[in-house]
């Protein structure tokens, strides 16, 4: 995403080595400038100018096709698989995003519309006038169209868990073949924390049957922590903001809640329901203290939630505004675009390292605040 | 608006991924590595037990090796110091028996020459009674014949009974 900026007017034969470097062996396709030069010449001419915004939340967001670079006028991304699923009964379809051509052409009866998948017969005009009159409308949602196409996070979800998986069967291979032995290489790393995850989040928070939990927090622990650091990576397959993705960490919230209600005990239901040690009045003929203990249940999960989501988005957003202004000075003068970037690369640096530090405490947070809810969950009468 | 809209494609992926990592980490990494880590510890504690264990036992026998020791020496002063009465004892005794059987020799030699000498004495009693009577009927023979005969006889006699 930054790199494609970067690129985009530096010398041509930097942007062939780059793209040999980082397309090798993937489809590249590209937005035929003349094709669709006709049609929006002005609009074209028009949205020549940077937008920060624009560009920091197609970063952030999930899309259909892996937006690498621009070079000039010609995008360079990845087209990704479509899989929609019509209610219509025309069933499952499949195809590659690269037939929508960016959204400029409709393909099997669907087209792109500001980044989600439409019928061919949805207006956009007619929306946006709704939208104008209504402004809580503005989410492009059409009925009986389930969009669960691989997309840009889907991708990136895929390539992390496919590297926990590698790395971490790779360490338990080394544990059978070592045994009773000190551990070596990246036993050392992975050894310290999974002995303070069992030590001192699952021990001191769950108590005696911490055990049975611990699949669970290695899981999210590692689970976030390296899509953290992956979505740190600027460049395909990392990049993705996929744990500031509010859909991932639902995911994970509802993990931890079924798993905390799952293992509830009496004591915890007696403690939602009928609190001891509270006067009676709170509780009958108004149930004000179950209703704040039944809103609690859902309001812990929720905040985990949004926690996550909000430290790894607000961090991609902040080093990308930083990235942003290089090329908003550069628009003014290109001397004042190379002023601002020697700023810009030590802020964005400074940011980074301490999104590598959020990375960590995130995952955690989110690791230590399971377990305790687990505790609770099972906490005996005392 | 998109940022906070949880996606319906996304969070099925999600869910199914998350799951499969779930368990297949589970299975092929946390149970093979939490259960090394576990048996590791147990190794670790049990030998630092064994260690402890060992030094006590170690300790323990050092100190029964001294009271033996200690023991064996004050066993040795006693027999020694019994022996040495033992000893005096059985000198003493000895000296005793040797004296009381010294005492017992001499008074029964003692005895003894008491009793030849009485036996001695009565025999020399008897001779001389005999010896008198001899010398007395000689004479009374002799005095009746002659007179100087007699004492010449006598005289004689008394010559020969030289006491011998």
């Amino acid at each position: 995403m930054i790199l494609k900026k970067f690129f985009g007017g530096s010398s041509s034969f930097l942007t062939a080595a780059i793209i040999a470097v980082f397309l090798l062996g993937t489809s590249v396709a590209k937005a035929e400038g003349d094709t669709h030069s006709t049609e929006s010449h002005a609009e074209h001419v028009e949205k020549k100018g940077f937008d920060a915004g624009k560009m920091i939340f197609e970063h952030v967001l999930d899309a259909h096709s892996w937006h690498i670079m621009d070079i000039g006028d010609h995008a360079v991304s990845l087209p990704l698989p479509i899989i929609i699923y019509d209610q219509d009964g025309s069933g499952f379809h499949f195809f590659m995003s690269s037939r929508f051509e960016h959204g400029h052409a409709a393909y099997d009866g669907y087209k792109l519309y500001e980044g989600k998948i439409v019928r061919e017969s949805f207006d956009e005009h007619k929306e946006e006038t709704i939208e104008s009159e209504n402004s809580e409308l503005d989410v492009v949602e059409e009925a009986g169209l389930i969009d669960i196409s691989i997309t840009k996070n889907v991708v990136a979800l895929f390539f992390g868990a496919f590297v926990i998986l590698f790395l971490f069967i790779s360490v338990a291979r080394t544990y059978t073949r070592r045994k009773g032995q000190a551990p070596t290489g990246l036993q050392n790393f992975i050894e310290p924390i999974i002995l303070f995850i069992r030590d001192d989040i699952a021990k001191d928070s769950i108590g005696h049957k911490y055990e049975k939990y611990m699949p669970y927090l290695l899981t999210i622990f590692f689970f976030i922590l390296i899509n953290n650091l992956l979505g740190l990576v600027p460049i395909i397959p990392g990049g993705a903001n996929l744990t500031g993705n509010i859909s991932i960490t639902l995911v994970l919230a509802l993990f931890t809640f079924v798993i905390t209600t799952a293992s509830a005990n009496k004591n915890y239901w007696i403690h939602i329901f009928n609190m001891p040690g509270v006067p009676w009045w709170l509780k009958f003929p108004l149930p004000l203290m179950p209703l704040v203990e039944i809103m609690g249940v859902f309001t812990k999960p929720f905040v985990l939630m949004v926690r996550l989501f909000a430290n790894i988005t607000a961090g991609h957003i902040v080093i990308l505004g930083f990235m942003s202004m290089i090329f908003i000075f550069g628009e003014i003068s290109p001397a004042a675009g190379y002023g601002v970037s020697i700023v810009s690369a030590a802020f964005s640096l400074f940011l980074s390292l301490l999104e590598i530090l959020v990375a960590f405490i995130q995952a955690y947070v989110f690791t230590l605040l399971s377990a305790l809810y687990f505790g609770m969950a099972m906490e005996e009468e005392h | 608006m998109d940022l906070i809209m949880p996606g319906v494609g996304l969070v099925f992926w999600m869910t199914l991924v998350f799951s499969l990592l779930l368990i297949l980490l589970k299975k092929f990494a946390w149970k093979p590595i939490m259960d090394s880590l576990k048996e590791r510890e147990q190794d670790i504690s049990s030998s630092l037990a064994m260690a402890k264990q060992t030094k006590n036992e170690m300790k323990q026998l050092q100190a029964d090796n001294e009271k033996l020791l200690k023991q064996a020496r004050e066993e040795r002063d006693v027999i020694l110091s019994e022996a040495k009465t033992t000893k005096d004892q059985i000198i003493n005794e000895a000296k005793d028996r040797a004296q009381t059987e010294a005492d017992r020799i001499v008074e029964a030699a003692r005895v003894n020459i008491e009793n030849e000498k009485r036996t001695a004495l009565s025999e020399i009693k008897t001779q001389v009674a005999e010896l008198s009577i001899d010398i007395a009927e000689k004479v009374l023979k002799a005095e009746l014949s002659n007179k100087a005969e007699q004492s010449k006889l006598v005289e004689k006699q008394l010559e020969n009974l030289n006491f011998n």
